[in-house]
């Protein structure tokens, strides 16, 4: 129970930038004190991104082959000790192509997600903000974007543009600027209208001041959140469109073009091929989707429940 | 649940002005396709036959599709087409876009209407049991399932299934909508494959149907349950807060009845409203079926033709999905207004 | 009026555990409830009586427990009732009403509806017609016409909606009605007619109420008899009029006294210093202490027990100012045996 002489410092430091990431640490440990399970969720969530960030840069500690080899070993062979994950059609040993694709998924997802967010949470701000046309031009826009099915947008995208990882991660990009677009508009709505920001603009404070000192600050942790599931997404979508063949050309080792591949010899009862592609997707989406949960949970903590 | 003739009225009046307002929300949408497929840098044609072709074929197709045009132009004559329901001529088969898409149509919507039924029969009851046992180690595996099955690609979860019970258990088939010896001219008439083999009364060819859909559908039925099981688990847990909750208790109403009688039909309303946007991610689910499954459908067939640079029936392709994100945006929004009485223009 | 209790609390004890502790909504409370009694139950916001009424009909939602005590009806404990007896009770023996109407209600269910489900959970057997006619005549008693049976809750009015869910408690002819509330989310117009309602249907149905509520006025015009309730104990029982009249325990003296006089003139509200006592972690000795202004030593460390008063303390003051006390009971009725309070002015046994 905080005593009324306490109040009024921490007030002051609530609404600027400062306070804002104080909060935030300060929610991060009490977290921590409490061991619950969101917590451990998101360690886990995040032990398992550390891991393949720490693949994707070197990835040459653990694949012992080239991925791109052709003649690393057997063909078609199933795991072994010399190939744990086996080789593939083209002789290539899959867990060194494991390896290296966490580097191009990764890769993918991440500057698709960054793209987004950095034309959606601008367009996000100015619309909530400003009002008026541009916002409903703008929103109409976004939603209806929003309304489509992301992927069919994407294969769309793809497909008028081309293959190539620059022509992937715009596909991949686009389709998520509506989310961040939403999620800020939103909050800034109803920041703006908080008391707060009216006594700023009373005492005079120029729009930007308003926007960057009050409402980015604020907006930032709900951000954050997305911001993990976001990648988590964009991995799913960048993996089901080289799936489909939309993808990377074949120099550069992919998961998903690994799996359309190892489809075809499925029948001939070669699980290798498809099992530890889909894993890895799957693991790795699961670890960002799990980061993203349990941030959600401490930085906007549901008291009691659940 | 009998309505007095005002509500009726009322309810009709909601309907229309409801299903007139699709009509923009199409709109938005045919102009959203429109201007990813030809507002793009270069144009479909070089995309698609690429530097491969001299420049006078390259010329002679852009001529005949009508991309030399002012943009505008080819905007309003787009819309013109759509709403002849003209879908122009294929580019690589002699045939008009709209052939095969019709054909195909019935077994993407076959199947994805089915995974819809999975998904819900999998992720509602599951969503509110989890809440109705809220914390418990049954919560947290429900929700902990759900999560996984989320993250776990639709594709290669069809071709997990298709390992364990096509090739290793051997039990289901794994391509195709009918098997060897099954023909289906012997009963096509709507395209249902499910329907129309009840309809010629043929119930091996509907066992075998069945057994053919059943790998597919219930993948699109387990990856997106997740996200029910998770909307339904927290609607339930607000409605099983709420005060008539706690009122119906009181007046003896058993346990069961009031979490799936009076909170569920609650907590449903919100979900209803994800079905609708799930529908849509359900389509985008169905091409990677599709796919993995040989299914011969409108995702299969949008593949086909961008392997093959046919860039008119991929177009037709996107504006059916369109088209359909729309219809079951209303059927939604329809449902929502007969559960909800309090839903009204 | 049959003195034998249709409901006797003994030591009963809730508590809920939250992040920071376990919250002890109330601690070895007694209470009895006579035939056709009503019986009010005053408080402040938070200090437990809600809670109280809930568990009587075992509908404390977890993560809150009832720890300790014993609710006898007729004799029976109801805390050591299987699941489907207690839901045998519920809605037919004995009936809640509760504060809020509107969300009180489902939205999505007509009122017929509701109507059937009830009655048919008790009585499966019986038809349509004529659980719709019981809907009607008990209806009917608490002034709603026949047609709202066909509407929704969100066409109703507010006092409506709150008749309507009474109905719902009613139609099976329960012995037991527990009020939590149940004007305050009504105006007072609506309010005085809910009050006559109530006393009405004492006289007509021969119902017992425990009326639960903060709102001094209404349990005056109804209750027989009195429990003040203060940080999850009971402080006071009595006749209304006697606790009224000449209020033994400090806080109920203050509530009493809180009530403006609309007789007066008075230039200031009298208010209770202090704020309520942190349920987590209570007050050694009696709870009331740090508030009391006539505190003792003994108040400090050791917890008076409810039992009849010894002696007389006269240094309260007088409250029979308040407009609260009906102004017809002039004459000071002799202190009855039913009199109880836990206060160390009046020797709590020591």
């Amino acid at each position: 129970m905080a005593s009324p002489e306490t109040k009024p410092a921490t007030a002051g430091a609530r609404y600027s930038a400062a306070g804002a990431v104080a909060r935030l640490l300060g929610r991060f440990s009490s977290a921590r004190r409490k061991y619950g399970l969101e917590w451990w969720i998101l360690i886990a969530g995040a032990a398992v991104i550390l891991f393949s960030i720490y693949l994707a840069a070197f990835p040459a500690t653990i694949a012992r082959y080239d991925p791109l080899d052709q003649e690393a070993g057997p063909q078609m062979s199933a795991p072994s000790r010399a190939h744990p994950m086996g080789t593939d059609n083209l002789s290539r040993d899959v867990l060194s192509r494991m390896i290296h694709g966490s580097r191009t998924i990764l890769g993918v997802a991440f500057a698709a997600a960054i793209l987004s967010s950095l034309i959606g949470i601008p367009l996000g701000l100015l619309s909530g903000f400003v009002g008026g046309a541009l916002d409903r031009v703008l929103s109409l826009v976004m939603d209806s974007i929003y309304s489509f099915p992301g992927l069919i947008l994407a294969i769309a995208f793809a497909a008028m543009l081309g293959p190539g990882v620059v022509n992937i991660t715009l596909s991949v990009a686009v389709i998520y600027i509506p989310t961040y677009f939403r999620l800020v508009r939103g909050q800034t709505l109803s920041i703006k209208e908080e008391l707060y920001v009216e006594a700023a603009r009373a005492i005079g404070a120029p729009r930007r001041t308003i926007l960057g000192r009050y409402i980015f600050p604020n907006v930032i942790a709900t951000v954050v959140v997305v911001f993990s599931l976001n990648i988590a997404d964009a991995i799913m979508t960048e993996a089901a469109l080289s799936y489909i063949g939309l993808g990377l050309p074949a120099g550069i080792p992919d998961w998903g073009m690994d799996l359309s591949m190892g489809k075809k010899f499925l029948p001939s009862g070669v699980w290798w091929m498809i099992t530890f592609p889909g894993a890895m997707i799957s693991l790795l989406a699961l670890g960002f989707t799990m980061l993203g949960e349990g941030l959600s949970e401490i930085l906007n903590p549901r008291l009691l429940e659940k | 649940m009998l309505r007095r003739p005002d509500e009726l009225k009322n309810l009709l009046r909601y309907a229309l002005t409801r299903i007139l307002l699709t009509i923009p929300m199409l709109w938005v949408l045919l102009t959203l396709v429109f201007v990813v497929l030809r507002v793009m840098p270069g144009d479909p044609v070089s995309a698609m036959i690429g530097g491969h072709a001299p420049e006078r074929v390259i010329e002679e197709q852009k001529e005949k599709l009508g991309l030399n045009r002012p943009i505008l132009v080819q905007y309003f004559a787009y819309l013109g087409d759509l709403a002849r329901l003209d879908l122009g001529n294929s580019m690589i088969y002699n045939q008009k876009v709209s052939q095969p898409l019709l054909e195909k149509l019935p077994a993407t919507l076959e199947l994805t209407i089915v995974g819809m039924g999975f998904t819900m029969l999998i992720g509602i009851p599951l969503g509110a049991y989890a809440a109705s046992r809220r914390r418990t180690g049954r919560d947290f595996g429900i929700r902990l399932f759900g999560n996984v099955a989320y993250c776990i690609p639709v594709f290669w979860m069809g071709l997990m299934l298709q390992l364990v019970f096509g090739i290793w258990l051997n039990l289901l088939p794994i391509a195709g909508r009918t098997g060897p010896r099954v023909y289906a001219s012997e009963f096509q008439k709507t395209g249902f494959y499910l329907l129309d083999t009840l309809i010629a009364g043929q119930w091996a060819s509907f066992g075998d149907v069945a057994v053919h859909l059943l790998l597919p559908s219930l993948t699109l039925g387990i990856v997106l349950s997740g996200i029910f099981i998770r909307l339904t688990r927290a609607n339930m847990l607000d409605t099983l807060k709420a005060d008539y909750v706690l009122a119906a208790r009181a007046r003896g109403i058993p346990e069961r009845r009031v979490v799936y009688g009076h909170a569920l039909k609650n907590a449903f309303i919100p979900v209803l409203t994800m079905l609708g946007l799930q529908f849509a991610a359900l389509l985008a689910g169905a091409i990677l079926t599709e796919t993995t499954f040989s299914w011969p459908g409108m995702g299969r067939l949008l593949v086909e033709r961008i392997y093959l640079r046919d860039y008119p029936t991929i177009q037709g392709v996107i504006v059916m999905f369109a088209f359909f994100v729309s219809i079951v945006s209303l059927i939604v929004d329809l449902t929502y207004a007969v559960i909800d009485p309090r839903v009204r223009y | 009026m049959n003195p034998e209790p249709i409901l006797q609390v003994r030591g009963l004890s809730i508590a809920y555990p939250i992040a920071i502790g376990t919250v002890r909504a109330a601690e070895q409370v007694d209470l009895d409830l006579s035939d056709g009694e009503a019986l009010g139950l005053v408080g402040e916001s938070g200090c437990g009586k809600s809670t109280l009424g809930l568990s009587i009909l075992r509908l404390v939602r977890p993560p809150g427990r009832i720890t300790a005590g014993r609710i006898l009806y007729h004799g029976r404990d109801i805390l050591g009732m299987r699941e489907n007896e207690v839901r045998h009770l519920r809605g037919r023996s004995i009936t809640m009403a509760f504060q809020n109407p509107l969300t009180s209600l489902n939205p999505l269910y007509r009122i017929d509806r509701q109507f059937l489900e009830t009655i048919r959970v008790h009585e499966p057997r019986t038809s349509r017609a004529e659980a719709l006619a019981r809907a009607e005549r008990v209806l009917g008693d608490l002034g709603v016409e026949p047609r709202r049976l066909y509407e929704y809750p969100h066409q109703l009015s507010g006092g409506m909606r709150q008749r309507v869910m009474l109905a719902l408690g009613l139609v099976m002819d329960p012995d037991i009605l527990v009020a939590d509330e149940p004007t305050t989310a009504l105006d007072v117009i609506v309010e005085a007619g809910f009050i006559d309602l109530l006393n009405r249907l004492r006289r007509d149905l021969k119902l017992s109420i425990l009326l639960i509520t903060h709102n001094l006025g209404m349990v005056a015009e109804i209750a027989d008899r009195i429990a003040v309730m203060y940080a999850g104990k009971i402080v006071e029982v009595g006749v209304a009029t006697e606790v009224f009249h000449r209020p033994l325990h400090p806080y109920t003296h203050g509530l009493i006294h809180c009530v403006p006089n609309i007789r007066l003139d008075q230039d200031k509200l009298a208010t209770m210093g202090g704020s309520p006592p942190d349920l987590v972690d209570p007050p050694p000795g009696c709870r009331f202490h740090p508030r009391c202004p006539h505190v003792m030593d003994i108040c400090r460390r050791q917890e008076p027990p409810l039992a009849p008063p010894r002696g007389r303390f006269e240094g309260l003051g007088a409250p029979a100012a308040s407009s609260a006390v009906p102004p017809k009971a002039v004459v000071q009725p002799p202190e009855t045996a039913q009199r109880q309070v836990a206060c160390w002015l009046y020797g709590g046994g020591s």
